[in-house]
């Protein structure tokens, strides 16, 4: 009964993804049937029923919803961090899972951004944004050269000797974006990123992210809560609702790139803007 | 008459600046008050030397020790036998409270145990050791080791365990390994907690190695202590508490030197570099 009830909206989804499955071959990530049950001391709860989608190579994807709507989830599905309780993900075509293992290859294509820049206290910015090749055991020259080349694409050059405590809220974001960038990823993960930045640096941030995004051509999928946010980075917004998470609807953004903060100004932003804050109140 | 309200009224910085001399004056003044009132009971009240003898006189001894040969031997030993005791206790203390802050099975398993030998009064189990162990260095350094390994466990467990979360998280979404999650994450992680433990740890190897001394053995500063306690040789007494407390200090000082280095990153050293 209930798993029939969550079904339906799960078919139509599916549908409406296969009407472009033309362009299979090029998407980056794509959610098939996936479901994720949490199992709690209170019983399983349904944090994801049955979902589809497929993220386009070079799209830039915003996840938003209420919360407890599965947002966060299905990025950490999407990241390998959590296992699917059923479904099957494919980055770049390949199966994240592969015998109850993530597959290392996959696992390489993405880079995670987390809302907290979670660099390592006891390493210096250049260290920390180079974490990634050491751990791949790349020599120490080259890594250096790598991280200081993505510090100037961040723009925290200057910063590279700096211990984390030494850097303002957005200058460590910005590190952990260059991090997550560190071994080219296709895929970048961000999981609100800028939540606990304040509105004027978060903005600043906002046309950081789409310069970085343009100046690397990644395949990015955001989560937020910020409904402005989603409207001036997004190619589309995937709009996901509550109990149990769901994909609603997916929303088509297109302003002409780049966008700047008068974009927000514009009739069509406004429409957008007013359509989602009555989707998510409700 | 404006400079005579300024100096009266006083500003905020002057007063603080009047108030807040450096700390290392402030204990050095401490201490003088502390010496000088001994010195001064012991003189006014005409106090027996043989139970407080003055503190210029216990210095004088202590500074006559010095010269001589007799105490460096003794130093060397204890010395010795504290660094041994002291470096079984990190490499042991380390490995096991890494093991029980990774495995909640190993630290369920092993806490029993742990607890036990707390329980314990370890001091009490040194004519043991001595019966096992002889008269020789081995039952000191073994005491050195048991006292020091207790906050050393401790502290390096709980170093492991508070790992913070969104890091693990950064290094699952790299893949790393096990062993680079140690190596990378957890170890640099734990480091000011075990190294908390190891000043812990190094007071006690010497408290450790002298009780050893003093309830059997030939060789050592508490050898010395107790020589000189039959003798009712107070002032060399005190001279060597003295010459203890300073091996001690020298021990502890470098410990917390080692922090600047090792921990250069960490809060507890970074807040000594801004003032």
């Amino acid at each position: 009964m209930d798993s029939e009830d969550s079904g339906a909206p799960g078919d139509s989804e599916k549908t409406e993804q296969s009407d472009d499955s033309a362009a299979a071959g090029s998407r980056a990530i794509e959610i098939a049937d996936v479901e994720k049950q949490f199992v709690t001391r209170h019983g399983p709860i349904r944090a994801l029923s049955r979902t589809n989608l497929g993220v386009r190579r070079g799209e830039f994807t915003v996840l938003i919803g209420p919360s407890g709507c599965g947002k966060t989830t299905l990025l950490r599905l999407i990241a390998g961090l959590e296992t699917p309780t059923s479904g099957e993900i494919r980055i770049g075509g390949a199966p994240l899972w592969v015998a109850g293992q993530r597959d290392a290859a996959a696992v390489a294509e993405m880079g995670v951004v987390f809302q907290d820049p979670n660099l390592f206290p006891w390493l210096t910015t250049i260290d920390n944004i180079a974490l990634p090749l050491k751990l791949r055991g790349v020599a120490k020259a080259e890594r250096h050269d790598r991280a200081r080349a993505l510090c100037r694409l961040v723009g925290i050059e200057g910063f590279e000797a700096r211990w984390q405590s030494e850097l303002s809220g957005g200058m460590r974001q910005r590190a952990a974006i260059a991090r997550a960038l560190c071994y080219e990823p296709e895929v970048l993960l961000m999981d609100e990123p800028f939540g606990a930045l304040d509105a004027i640096t978060r903005d600043t941030m906002n046309l950081e992210l789409q310069r970085i995004w343009m100046a690397t051509a990644k395949t990015i999928v955001l989560v937020t809560h910020s409904i402005a946010e989603a409207v001036f980075l997004a190619d589309r917004i995937v709009l996901l609702s509550a109990r149990p998470g769901r994909i609603e609807q997916v929303i088509d953004v297109d302003f002409p790139r780049p966008r700047d903060l008068n974009v927000q100004s514009l009739p069509e932003f406004l429409e957008i803007r007013e359509f989602l804050r009555d989707r998510l109140e409700n | 008459m404006a400079d005579a309200t300024k100096a009266a009224n006083g500003t905020p910085e002057r007063r603080r600046g009047g108030l807040s001399m450096p700390p290392w004056l402030a204990s050095t003044l401490l201490l003088s008050a502390f010496l000088a009132g001994w010195e001064g009971y012991v003189r006014l009240a005409d106090v027996n030397w043989f139970i407080l003898p003055p503190p210029s006189v216990v210095l004088q001894k202590w500074v006559d020790m010095l010269g001589g040969a007799k105490i460096w031997f003794h130093t060397w030993i204890t010395v010795a036998e504290t660094l041994l005791g002291f470096a079984f206790a990190v490499v042991i203390g380390i490995a096991f409270g890494a093991l029980m802050g990774k495995m909640r099975r190993v630290e369920q398993t092993l806490h029993p145990f742990v607890v036990a030998t707390q329980v314990v009064p370890k001091i009490a189990l040194v004519p043991l050791f001595i019966v096992w162990f002889g008269f020789g260095l081995t039952p000191k350094v073994v005491i050195a080791a048991v006292l020091a390994f207790f906050p050393i466990l401790v502290n390096t467990t709980l170093g492991f365990k508070s790992v913070d979360r969104g890091h693990r998280e950064v290094m699952m979404s790299l893949n790393a390994s096990r062993w680079q999650t140690v190596t990378q994450l957890e170890l640099p992680s734990a480091l000011p907690y075990i190294l908390t433990g190891m000043e812990m740890g190094i007071v006690l190897s010497i408290i450790g190695a002298v009780v050893g001394e003093f309830l059997g053995g030939s060789q050592g500063l508490g050898v010395l202590a107790v020589q000189e306690m039959n003798s009712f040789n107070t002032t060399a007494l005190f001279a060597i508490i003295i010459h203890l407390s300073v091996v001690g200090f020298i021990f502890y000082a470098v410990l917390v030197g080692c922090r600047r280095f090792a921990i250069p990153w960490h809060e507890s050293v970074l807040v000594h570099k801004r003032d």
